[in-house]
């Protein structure tokens, strides 16, 4: 029982996190165990999203990454909110603005990379510049808030849960049943694997990719959404930090840079464990430069922990 | 005429320089001279420099997300710890050349992927910017300075150091038998091995060498701004990918070009300044230079796959 327990590759990102959890309560004697616990899983809920949308596409296999996140969820966020404008009852017509503006985006990474042959890397890399474009002409500078019920939802809770983490959780379930139960998941693995092997039998290869894309993009978008209404408007730096956090909760999630496997429960331990990292560290009172040096530090760490176990088995 | 492109890769990149060079000279004729050339060209220094350096790591098979917050950390060093303690200034300088090939070993004795682990070091090298100078700051050492500023006779500095860094980086890299097994062990690391190479060490010096560009990338850039800040160079990580890609590079294989990554650098610093003379709004500037990106890339494309269906 352990030891298939063990090995389990998502399980370490939740031992780290539990690692981070009691390492903050040390040093508040057991304070505020509940309140960091709410913390973690409504910051750690917005990672989890887009670090979902980031493991399909890596999962797609080598090469395959989505560098425009931080721009969709930006342009997501200043559209919807300008739609809305602080009108109530307007919230399901902002979510269907967002997750408009994610399908047209993913669908251009898609068209970058599948008609111009562009690598990922560089097709999302231009596109996102095009589509941070647009967020700042659209947005203007102004700072809309969000109408208020809306503003009540992303901030409030429901039987003691962020619904943040409510939303980030029936997303999760959702990509765990598609890629576990559903032959779509069957196919987005299998074409991870091996393309050509893939498209030798029969699967539809290019239609899992562009789904991928556009799902990435959409992820990306409600997840621009939630944190507009989070934090009371739309910023356009308020992507910039989930770049980074969208690759590494992935890795530190447990699965595989070079494609093919995925894993769902990971990304979320890897996604509380990044917020209560910074916790930790900010409660040791560290100053900013050594706080980022032992967040780089602790990803190494984790990722060379998990290779040597991988070469030893 | 296809295959003739398809046959030297440089020509597409040296062909999109010239014509936003001539489309720049267009809109602003007045440029066309020794001081508008080195204007436009001025900040092109350093983002040739971080291209050549990425250029590196792609070269076997990686890549660098880290490079930006890396020049950043070097542009600090240079314009606090150089400036006031020459010999301090130039250990550390060393010491992060060296920790550079400590990177290329991890990566590799570990099977580690490079985008996680350079994703990683980012962090590192912004959180040592950031304890060196937590707000902007510090001098450029006089004689950077001065070396960034001199005014050569007829050619401006920044089109002498273009040509300098593409000369040199093309003799070590594919003149020079080194250079030839460093391009091997992105094509079949493998094979290299089999040949009686020792690969670990081929890879800490493709690091070590992307370590010493970007340390030289990040001298250059504090010499031309003065001052130092954490964050100066951020934006470097993704203009050094795009410069070696522009510059006709390919992500796998171990097929890059030092002349056609200067080249890709320069053509991204010249649509910067392409962009501020079309008078666009300011909103779109940089959406436009997404899209020029596009369009070169997608010229790349069209010569490439024609000759695949002829041949």
């Amino acid at each position: 029982m352990l030891s298939t327990v063990i090995s389990r590759p998502w399980i370490w990102s939740w031992v780290a996190a539990a690692a981070a959890f009691v390492m903050v309560m040390a040093l508040t004697q057991g304070r505020g165990a509940g309140e960091l616990a709410y913390a973690a899983l409504s910051f750690g809920a917005f990672a989890a999203i887009v670090g979902l949308g980031q493991m399909l596409v890596i999962t797609l296999g080598p090469g395959n990454v989505d560098l425009s996140i931080p721009a969709v969820m930006t342009l997501a966020g200043t559209l919807s909110l300008k739609v809305m404008g602080s009108d109530p009852n307007t919230a399901a017509l902002g979510l269907l603005i967002a997750v408009a503006a994610g399908v047209g985006a993913g669908l251009a990474n898609f068209a970058l990379i599948y008609l111009l042959r562009l690598p990922p890397i560089i097709a999302t890399l231009s596109a996102s510049l095009v589509f941070q474009s647009i967020a700042i002409w659209s947005n203007r500078g102004l700072r809309i808030k969000p109408p208020a019920g809306l503003a009540d939802f992303a901030t409030g809770r429901t039987a003691g849960v962020p619904n943040v983490a409510l939303v980030g959780i029936a997303l999760s379930v959702i990509v765990w049943l598609v890629l576990e139960r559903a032959t779509f998941g069957r196919w987005l693995l299998a074409s991870g694997q091996n393309l050509r092997a893939a498209r030798l039998a029969g699967i539809p290869v290019e239609l899992v990719r562009a789904t991928t894309y556009v799902t990435v993009a959409v992820f990306a978008s409600i997840a621009g959404y939630l944190l507009a209404s989070f934090s009371g408007g739309a910023a356009l730096n308020m992507g910039q930090e989930y770049l980074l956090t969208s690759i590494a909760v992935v890795v530190i999630g447990g699965t595989s840079i070079a494609g093919g496997f995925s894993n769902v429960p990971g990304v979320w331990g890897a996604s509380l464990f990044m917020f209560l990292v910074v916790s930790m560290l900010n409660s040791y009172g560290l100053g900013a430069g050594v706080r980022m040096m032992l967040t780089g530090l602790i990803i190494i760490g984790i990722v060379v922990a998990a290779s040597t176990r991988r070469i030893r088995t | 005429m296809t295959r003739l492109f398809a046959r030297h890769r440089i020509l597409l990149p040296i062909l999109s320089l010239a014509v936003l060079l001539a489309a720049t000279f267009y809109m602003q004729p007045r440029a066309m001279s020794y001081f508008g050339v080195n204007l436009l060209f001025n900040l092109a220094v350093p983002i040739a420099l971080a291209t050549v350096a990425q250029m590196m790591i792609i070269m076997v098979n990686d890549i660098d997300l880290s490079l930006g917050a890396f020049v950043s950390l070097v542009a600090c060093v240079t314009a606090t710890f150089l400036h006031d303690t020459p010999v301090l200034g130039v250990l550390i300088l060393a010491g992060l050349i060296a920790a550079y090939a400590g990177l290329g070993v991890l990566i590799h004795r570990f099977e580690l992927p490079a985008i996680v682990v350079t994703l990683g070091m980012s962090f590192v090298w912004g959180g040592l910017a950031l304890s060196i100078l937590p707000s902007p700051g510090g001098t450029a050492p006089p004689w950077i300075r001065s070396l960034m500023t001199v005014k050569p006779p007829l050619v401006p500095m920044a089109v002498v150091a273009a040509v300098l860094i593409a000369a040199v980086t093309h003799f070590l890299i594919i003149r020079t038998g080194i250079g030839t097994v460093l391009r091997g062990v992105g094509g079949n690391a493998a094979s290299v091995a089999r040949a009686g190479w020792p690969v670990l060490r081929l890879k800490a010096l493709a690091y070590a060498l992307a370590g010493l560009f970007g340390v030289l990338a990040g001298m250059a850039l504090v010499g031309l701004t003065t001052s130092a800040d954490a964050n100066i160079a951020l934006r470097y990580t993704l203009l050094s990918i795009a410069g070696v890609i522009l510059g006709g590079g390919e992500f796998i294989g171990g097929k890059v070009s030092p002349v056609g990554a200067v080249i890709g650098a320069l053509t991204l610093a010249l649509a910067a300044s392409f962009l501020s003379f079309l008078r666009l709004s300011p909103d779109w500037q940089i959406g436009a230079q997404g899209a020029i990106l596009i369009l070169v890339l997608t010229a790349r494309l069209i010569f490439t796959r024609r000759d695949e269906q002829e041949g």
